[in-house]
């Protein structure tokens, strides 16, 4: 049995620099989506830095894992994600948002290694990953695919029809996440358009469900790394919006937020 | 570029037919190719298909956003997608997809859409896909075919699957004859000459460009030379054909498809920038609700009389 404890560790330290180098990034652009970056933070150094088999410099290689970023507004996570990961220098990181930049405000695989798909209007990415992983099927294929949605997000129609077909063909080669931090633009999930109970019913439509807590990366590598099952998977990700900053967590505000330079110099103390 | 001489009128097809047994012989030879249905078999003519490589045939039920989405997505794996629908629905309800999965994100997706216009008929306005050539025209990495015959029908599907791009091809359902133009050869991006002529140019699309053809040869009869073009492929333009038409001074487009945005659209667009010049857009200008498309094409004036009837009017403009 494979020793857990140093990637875990390496994880929570990638997953902190990406929290402090993305909040940079959206006080520096004065835009962004911070909420909804530090409530995937964990989920996503875990699946960078711990499960997914990639090469940075082979960006399109094959029989790389894939992973779609569905909720494309954080782009904060995804590009600190990738950065780290060695898709490309740091340098890029500050032309955030910037005009001619390649790291816009939501993703485009175009001309930025690393990004899957174009993401950004809702629902978009678990149907996009269901093709991945019927391509998969069909060749017998070793990759696997995994898909970081919104909780809000599944309000979308699209994510049903996908999770339904999914199910249907029992794509074991494929794992969604939900960030399940229970807040979306406005207010909260339960209070716009309740998704409760929401374990039930990814169950209802034949996927494998597990409900873990979004950032304990010890038990999201168990749950993520574990080998396929014979059906889809579904992690729903109990998470906080914000989490790591005492100010943001929970407040539905942050969800496009950004830091006076009082409130950086805060976070960047707490963020150690 | 060739007269076309008929000495008996050629035989009407489905071009549907010519889809179907172009892709299941492609198919045979490229196993990358995969087609993605919406319950939509029957009406995409791939029976056959499904039947010969049952592997290959991903049918997503009545999903059509999904539907879309999965072609991206297994373009990403590397087959060669063909999402082929109604176009009505492919085009309407999975608009968003096709803009963002597709043309956006530059996935290598084939989108085919069926029975398109109204050939849906009597099943009324919700069924008729007048629209797609102005929605679609706009996402510009986007090729739109809109094949003449069966035979075009068939170079595009040939062409499509080996392109690296996006392309929409608008499938007839609507039986038209072959052009039986000589030395024919498929060029995506330019249009074909039908007919040469000097007094006027009628530029039409898909169903329409036989009626075109008789058209002008009523015309022919009257004295008036008149300049007959298939403009198979709506986006991107031949600007050098559209030059060409607008230099005789009057234009008439043709379409099973809005007056407003599809070639008629593209073609007013040009002229007014380029060369500008009379331009009189045929086509529907609306939801059309009773009736078999024979008789929308005929209410809407879409015969060889009633597009030779537009010529005469934008002459004497």
């Amino acid at each position: 049995m494979m020793d857990r404890s140093n990637t875990v560790a390496t994880i929570r330290d990638n997953a902190l620099w990406m929290r402090r180098r993305a909040f940079q990034m959206v006080h520096a652009a004065q835009l962004g989506h911070p909420g909804g970056d530090f409530s995937a933070t964990d989920i996503v150094a875990t699946l960078f830095f711990g499960v997914l088999r990639y090469d940075a410099d082979l960006p399109r290689k094959p029989d790389r894992d894939r992973f779609v970023m569905s909720k494309g507004h954080a782009t904060g996570v995804l590009y600190t994600a990738l950065c780290r990961a060695g898709y490309y220098p740091e340098e890029w990181l500050d032309t955030y948002m910037q005009p001619g930049s390649k790291l816009n405000g939501h993703p485009n695989r175009q001309y930025l290694p690393g990004v899957e798909a174009n993401t950004g209007p809702l629902g978009h990415g678990l149907p996009i990953a269901v093709g991945i992983a019927i391509a998969g099927q069909i060749d017998g294929a070793e990759y696997r695919t995994f898909v970081l949605t919104g909780d809000g997000e599944m309000q979308e129609g699209s994510n049903w029809e996908a999770a339904m077909t999914a199910g249907h063909r029992k794509l074991e080669n494929l794992t969604v996440i939900i960030d399940r931090n229970r807040l979306q633009q406005g207010q909260g999930t339960e209070q716009t358009s309740s998704l409760d109970p929401l374990p039930e019913k990814w169950a209802a439509f034949g996927w494998e469900v597990f409900e873990v807590d979004g950032h304990d990366c010890a038990q999201l590598l168990e749950v993520l790394g574990a080998a396929p099952s014979g059906r889809p998977r579904a992690v729903i990700a109990n998470t906080v919006k914000g989490k790591g900053v005492s100010y943001m967590e929970n407040q539905a505000k942050w969800h496009h937020g950004v830091p006076t330079d009082a409130q950086l110099a805060q976070a960047m103390e707490e963020l150690v | 570029m060739s007269e076309t001489v008929i000495s008996a009128p050629a035989k009407a097809q489905d071009c549907r037919v010519a889809w179907s047994e172009t892709l299941t012989d492609l198919a045979g030879r490229d196993e990358r190719i995969v087609a993605v249905v919406n319950d939509s078999l029957g009406s995409s003519k791939l029976d056959g298909f499904a039947k010969a490589f049952p592997d290959r045939t991903v049918n997503v039920g009545i999903a059509e956003q999904l539907m879309v989405g999965v072609g991206a997505g297994l373009a990403n794996g590397g087959k060669v997608p063909f999402v082929s629908a109604a176009g009505c629905f492919l085009t309407g309800r999975a608009l968003e997809q096709i803009k963002a999965d597709v043309a956006y994100s530059g996935y290598n997706v084939k989108l085919v859409g069926q029975s398109s216009g109204v050939a849906y008929g009597e099943l009324g306005a919700t069924h008729h896909s007048i629209e797609d050539l102005g929605w679609l025209r706009q996402l510009g990495q986007i090729t739109v075919i809109v094949p003449a015959d069966s035979w075009e029908t068939a170079e595009a599907v040939r062409w499509a699957a080996e392109h690296d791009g996006p392309v929409y091809l608008r499938i007839s359902r609507m039986k038209v004859p072959d052009l039986e133009i000589a030395n024919r050869s498929f060029r995506p991006g330019r249009a074909e000459v039908v007919r040469d002529g000097s007094d006027a140019a009628i530029l039409a699309c898909g169903t329409c460009v036989h009626l075109a053809r008789d058209a002008a040869e009523l015309l022919q009869a009257e004295g008036v030379s008149v300049r007959v073009l298939n403009v198979a492929t709506i986006n991107p333009l031949d600007e050098d054909a559209l030059a060409k038409a607008a230099a005789t001074g009057a234009i008439v487009t043709v379409e099973e498809a809005h007056v407003r945005g599809g070639l008629g659209g593209a073609v007013a667009e040009w002229t007014a920038s380029h060369h500008p010049c009379r331009v009189t857009r045929m086509g529907f200008d609306g939801f059309r609700t009773t009736g078999s498309a024979e008789r929308l094409f005929e209410d809407a004036g879409l015969t060889a009389e009633g597009i030779a009837a537009q010529v005469r009017a934008t002459l004497s403009a």
